[in-house]
């Protein structure tokens, strides 16, 4: 892979941090955005801007028929099976919002059980934590082990006749343990519970396919896929689309609204309220063909040669830690520094121009397992290179000089 | 400037060996101090007698090397002293980390003045500014609040 000729095509590391060129390894976060979607949103502003599904003069057919078309894409992209069964939400947190809200309005009654794990991104708890207060569920919580992935067994056995749903991360945004999806379906299946997937941390670097993994829910994030803020996608399996009630009302959601009675039409609309964030689905559409035109299989194949590159390296500094080491791990190296707090550790290297990420990472329970109150990370992207890992070991060992341990 | 300049040695010293870090005995104020962003937790107990003086301060907390030097910092500059001077000494101290003004306080001795003035170069990083600042909101909430927890971002 030509990391050069991938950076070429991000206007961000044009720019200087701290005087330093940019080394950026906060992917998992947020990741940076090639300049063809930077480009689609402008011209998109420029060319073709109307409010969709409304209103019948010609640019607002144009721009319904880009944003419809990216939905067609996505639609190819994930391999699902039914148009209606790609939902576009503001971002991932919403995605499984609408389905803790609407399957667990319909679904879940008191002393019923949701199944997550010690993985679990707060955006993929705190949802639950909803239902639970608001029907009197329980949540399971699947334990980790020492490698920081989660074991099918673990949660094979929490599985019990009251399970309403079991919802997962595919890949942890901390340890970047990849979980066995599919085999959990089936383990699900056989029970028919629904699973759902938080995809934050898949989508962007593996091969993702509905129809192949099989599972009932997949919430993206966008930004994260080298697209536009404000979008989020929540694949939705038809025979669940078509039967859980609208989530958020206002407009563009509905069939008929009469004094006495309101009706609605079917997915997506009914979950699509309110003027959405047009430019930045149709710029979203750019992001797809960017990963298409690289390839998921050399995504695939970089990252983890870069992420294998980074894990020796970084074991060479015998004051780092570095946090779980699952069998199949995705582009995520979270880590802590002995005597040294994730914060001072973000900060010194953000002077060398390499950022990360220092907190909890939305993952205080995990966190707590652990005994930490906080940790670094730094995750890839496509456009990360050998060099660019150099650079975070050098300003590594900057950070033992700094507090002299 | 350079990172040095944030990270000075008496920083260092006061982050590694954190001074006044216990609770203190017969302590009648305290209060929580959490910054839910980052995760800086810091607990400051007092014990203020009938004439308002600091007769002893004391912090527990965890954090990073900017937060828990300010906590130690802060013990070690207040502690014995008048509560209204400690307050005008931590609005001195706030007015030099937000706005980069200088420590005007007479009371001070270089020494301490030199302490305080060692955590101005937070100022140039503003995601670090409430690292620095937390224990000493904490510490006026102490005597003067009934929240009991200050919270960084409410």
């Amino acid at each position: 892979m030509d990391t050069k000729e991938i950076k070429s095509k991000f206007p961000i590391f044009k720019n200087k941090v701290n005087g330093k060129q940019l080394v950026y390894l906060d992917s998992a976060n947020s990741s940076q955005k090639p300049k063809t979607v930077i480009d689609r949103i402008s011209k998109f502003y420029s060319k073709e801007f109307s409010n969709i599904g409304r209103s019948v003069h010609s640019l607002a057919v144009t721009a319904t028929n880009r944003f419809e078309e990216t939905r067609d894409l996505v639609q190819k992209y994930i391999n699902a099976k039914y148009r209606e069964e790609i939902i576009f939400t503001k971002n991932a947190t919403e995605a499984i919002n609408l389905v803790a809200s609407t399957y667990g309005e319909k679904f879940i009654e008191m002393g019923d059980e949701i199944l997550i794990t010690d993985l679990e991104h707060h955006a993929n708890y705190v949802p639950w934590h909803f239902i639970r207060e608001k029907k009197g569920a329980i949540i399971k919580f699947a334990k980790c082990n020492d490698k920081g992935e989660v074991d099918i067994d673990e949660i094979k056995k929490l599985i019990t006749n009251k399970t309403k749903i079991i919802a997962i991360t595919h890949i942890s945004n901390v340890t970047g343990a990849i979980m066995p999806i599919k085999k959990i379906v089936d383990l699900a299946s056989q029970k028919k519970i629904p699973v759902l997937v938080d995809g934050c941390q898949g989508a962007p670097h593996v091969k993702v396919d509905m129809q192949e993994l099989g599972c009932d829910f997949y919430a993206i994030s966008c930004h994260k896929m080298y697209g536009p803020t404000g979008v989020g996608i929540l694949y939705a399996k038809k025979k669940w689309a078509d039967v859980l009630p609208p989530y958020q009302g206002g407009g563009g959601m509905i069939e008929e609204v009469k004094k006495d009675n309101i009706t609605f039409p079917g997915s997506p609309t009914k979950f699509e309220s309110g003027t959405l964030q047009t430019a930045e689905v149709v710029g979203f559409s750019e992001s797809i063909k960017f990963i298409e035109d690289v390839g998921i299989k050399n995504i695939m194949k970089h990252e983890k040669e870069i992420l294998e590159y980074g894990l020796e390296k970084i074991k060479k500094n015998n004051s780092v830690k570095i946090i779980g080491e699952p069998k199949n791990r995705g582009s995520i190296i979270s880590f802590t520094i002995k005597g040294i707090h994730p914060h001072d550790i973000a900060t010194i290297l953000d002077e060398d121009g390499v950022a990360i990420r220092a907190g909890h990472h939305c993952c205080q329970i995990l966190h707590d397992k652990m005994g930490l109150a906080a940790s670094a990370r730094a995750s890839l992207g496509i456009y990360n290179s050998k060099e660019d890992i150099d650079i975070l070991s050098n300003a590594i060992k900057k950070c033992n000089k700094i507090f002299n341990n | 400037m350079d990172i040095k300049e944030l990270y000075q040695e008496i920083i260092l010293d006061h982050g590694k060996n954190p001074r006044n870090k216990s609770i203190c005995k017969d302590f009648n104020k305290d209060a929580k101090g959490h910054n839910p962003l980052c995760g800086d937790k810091v607990h400051i107990f007092l014990k203020l007698n009938n004439e308002k003086k600091l007769e002893d301060i004391s912090f527990e907390g965890e954090g990073c090397a900017i937060s828990m030097a300010s906590a130690s910092i802060m013990t070690e500059i207040i502690k014995g002293k008048q509560f209204n001077i400690a307050k005008k000494i931590q609005e001195d101290f706030l007015n030099m980390i937000k706005e980069g003004s200088k420590l005007n306080m007479n009371s001070l001795t270089d020494t301490e003045n030199m302490t305080m003035m060692s955590l101005s170069g937070v100022k140039r990083f503003p995601m670090r500014v409430k690292c620095a600042t937390l224990a000493w909101h904490t510490f006026v909430e102490a005597v003067e609040g009934n929240k009991k927890i200050v919270n960084t971002e409410n």
